[in-house]
């Protein structure tokens, strides 16, 4: 069938039939191809993406590049300040910053409640301590201020509160977690750490879409270690942000084969996802593609419909096409091309739209989805094979029809008979 | 040559069997022109499908140049059609979104004729029929006499051993009618055969030989 002759011919007449035909119908299958792309590339990509823009999150406001953390066994990361000396001394390392961090609670009616019957306003949370102008230059934090202020060096008795600790900012009930009613910047909490109790000031609160921020309150570093009883300085994770262009797992590695390894946990931000978010990225990518078998689908009868009502409607010609000898092989050739330059067409232009408009914008204009920033998730590699899946199923799409209207009695098409 | 040998062909339409063709035999020699005549439903076109292996007889034999067409594959008569017969319609069936030139030239690139030598060969044939200047219309653009010559060009570009024309004059007026049949003329005595079915007495005398056909038999011979 597909001999170099039949193709050669099915070629001309294909060239000949698009060249010719009504340019608004072919304008028409072009979108409907187009569409069919994106809706291939885009619900996948958006679907992926959302859950993209959450890692996205957590990577730049929360563990940055690599994260060296204690290792399970061990409360905080043992020999950190020679730890840290290794990390500064990385030409590939941009920023570090170093987190105390400890449970605690947080009163917030300790003054006006008049006797112990009266519940009191506690939430109990993560305190991190940090050094507010190094934590800002890996994870610019400060972005997130909805009120009041952001820490800076020497803020003793001050404190940052993520916005799920504030009532108002609260805006569902969950089941053993309290947060804090009547509190603003400037008003004062009382704090307890490992049993230390510390009245300190709100001086802002942060919302951001990484739970660690909007469930957590941020001290400074020092007043935390004191707190703790951490006089070994000793800290508790290490963010690690590294040059463009690094990569991380390299500074992952370098900081192994020093050793670093043996005392604490060393990972890249893709090494630190918990399992469930890899499962929930297959589940969406999965979920993804089946909705976009659904537009392939669609796309398939499209074609079909389309190559069926040309077929039929050409069935005369298709007619003398075999009376005058043209083989139907390359009858069948010709509307299998078409269908192929339809697809191509449309993938074409949606490669164009998806690279050139809609991925950029979308990174630039993220969905303001409640838990992330979605983006568009599109690789390369990912949309050559829904390229490619478009293709085949149109051509067999474009196949069937032709094979169907082709084979039937040449006089009886010649003769427009049943 | 082609020898057709009790040829009958019936058509089923539910319980009822209609035999439009009841055993014809019937021979033309190699150069020959031959009109077939006779009146409406006698069976003249379903005669000249059987003839030109564009439909498949219920039974008889056709034989062209001595081989036996019933024995071959839809495959092989698609090839014989192609490079052995040449197929004049009564409506010109040209191909709408072809120009008369690739109309033509075609079928000789389904015989894998280089492409440049393929389209020397359709203008060259479009030039002897008089359509030298309408190489690139389309058939719409064209008139039915044009049209029809268009036809006759891209039956014979391929020099095909014999030329079917089913009432090429019908759909045309006086002046382009004559034109018509003067190329059909002037093929015949360049020695190309010609089986034409016609209704018009004035054009079957242009053939060598005049067979009536009637309820599907031949009934008559003449010879103008």
């Amino acid at each position: 069938m597909f001999s170099s002759l039949n193709i050669r011919i099915g070629f001309f007449l294909a060239k000949r039939q698009i060249r010719r035909s009504n340019p608004w119908t072919t304008v028409l299958i072009i979108f409907v191809m187009f569409f069919t792309f994106l809706n291939l590339v885009v619900v996948s990509g958006i679907l992926v993406g959302l859950l993209q823009g959450a890692i996205n999150a957590v990577r730049t406001h929360y563990t940055s590049d690599v994260i060296v953390s204690s290792l399970n066994n061990k409360t905080y990361i043992e020999n950190s300040p020679e730890i840290i000396n290794i990390i500064k001394s990385l030409p590939q390392v941009e920023h570090m910053s170093a987190r105390y961090m400890e449970g605690g609670t947080l009163e917030a009616n300790y003054k006006t409640r008049t006797n112990d019957k009266e519940k009191p306003n506690i939430a109990a949370m993560s305190i991190y301590g940090i050094n507010p102008v190094a934590e800002n230059k890996v994870t610019g934090i400060s972005k997130f201020m909805v009120e009041g202020e952001y820490l800076a060096p020497g803020d003793y008795d001050q404190i940052l509160l993520g916005a799920y600790l504030d009532k108002k900012y609260m805006d569902f009930d969950y089941p053993g977690f309290t947060a804090l009613e009547n509190i603003k910047p400037g008003v004062k909490v009382r704090m307890v750490v490992n049993g230390v109790e510390r009245e300190v000031t709100i001086k802002g609160i942060l919302k951001a879409k990484v739970d660690q921020l909007s469930m957590g309150v941020f001290m400074i570093d020092s007043q935390l270690r004191s707190m703790i009883g951490r006089n070994d300085y000793n800290v508790d994770e290490i963010s690690i942000k590294v040059k463009p262009g690094t990569d991380p797992a390299d500074v992952r590695d370098i900081l192994k084969r020093n050793g670093v390894d043996k005392v604490a946990k060393v990972q890249t931000y893709i090494d630190a996802q918990p399992k469930f978010i890899k499962d929930m990225i297959a589940t969406f990518s999965l979920l993804g593609n089946m909705l976009s078998s659904i537009g392939l689908v669609v796309a398939s009868i499209t074609i079909f419909i389309v190559i069926f009502i040309n077929a039929i409607t050409r069935r005369k010609f298709i007619g003398i096409l075999k009376g005058i000898g043209i083989n139907e092989a390359a009858i069948e050739i010709s509307y299998v091309l078409q269908s192929f330059f339809y697809a191509l067409c449309g993938s074409i232009v949606g490669v164009i739209v998806l690279y050139g408009f809609l991925e950029p914008w979308m990174t630039a204009h993220p969905i303001d989805f409640s838990f992330s920033d979605g983006i568009l998730v599109a690789p390369i590699s990912g949309t050559l094979f829904r390229v490619g899946l478009l293709m085949v199923t149109t051509i067999i799409a474009g196949f069937i029809p032709a094979r169907l209207v082709v084979r039937k009695n040449t006089l009886d098409s010649i003769l427009g008979r049943n | 040559m082609i020898r057709v040998t009790n040829l009958k062909k019936s058509f089923k339409d539910g319980e009822k069997t209609t035999e439009v063709l009841k055993g014809i035999d019937f021979t033309v020699q190699n150069g020959e022109f031959v009109a077939i005549m006779g009146r409406s439903g006698a069976g003249k076109s379903t005669f000249l499908y059987q003839m030109s292996l564009l439909d498949e007889p219920t039974s008889g034999e056709i034989f062209i140049d001595e081989k036996d067409t019933h024995s071959m594959t839809i495959g092989e008569k698609t090839s014989f059609r192609l490079t052995k017969l040449g197929y004049v319609f009564q409506d010109y069936a040209l191909l709408p979104e072809m120009t008369a030139l690739e109309n033509v030239a075609l079928p000789l690139l389904m015989q894998d004729m280089p492409e440049k030598k393929a389209y020397e060969k359709a203008k060259e044939h479009l030039t002897k029929v008089g359509l030298g200047n309408r190489l690139d219309n389309l058939s719409g653009q064209l008139s039915g006499g044009e049209q029809q010559r268009v036809s006759i060009a891209r039956a014979i570009a391929h020099e095909p051993k014999i030329l079917f024309a089913d009432e090429p004059t019908a759909n045309l007026d006086n002046e382009s009618s004559r034109v018509i049949m003067n190329i059909l003329k002037e093929l015949h005595a360049e020695g190309q055969t010609i089986i034409m079915i016609t209704h018009e007495n004035e054009y079957s005398k242009f053939a060598e030989r005049i067979i009536q056909l009637d309820d599907g038999k031949i009934v008559g011979e003449e010879r103008p």
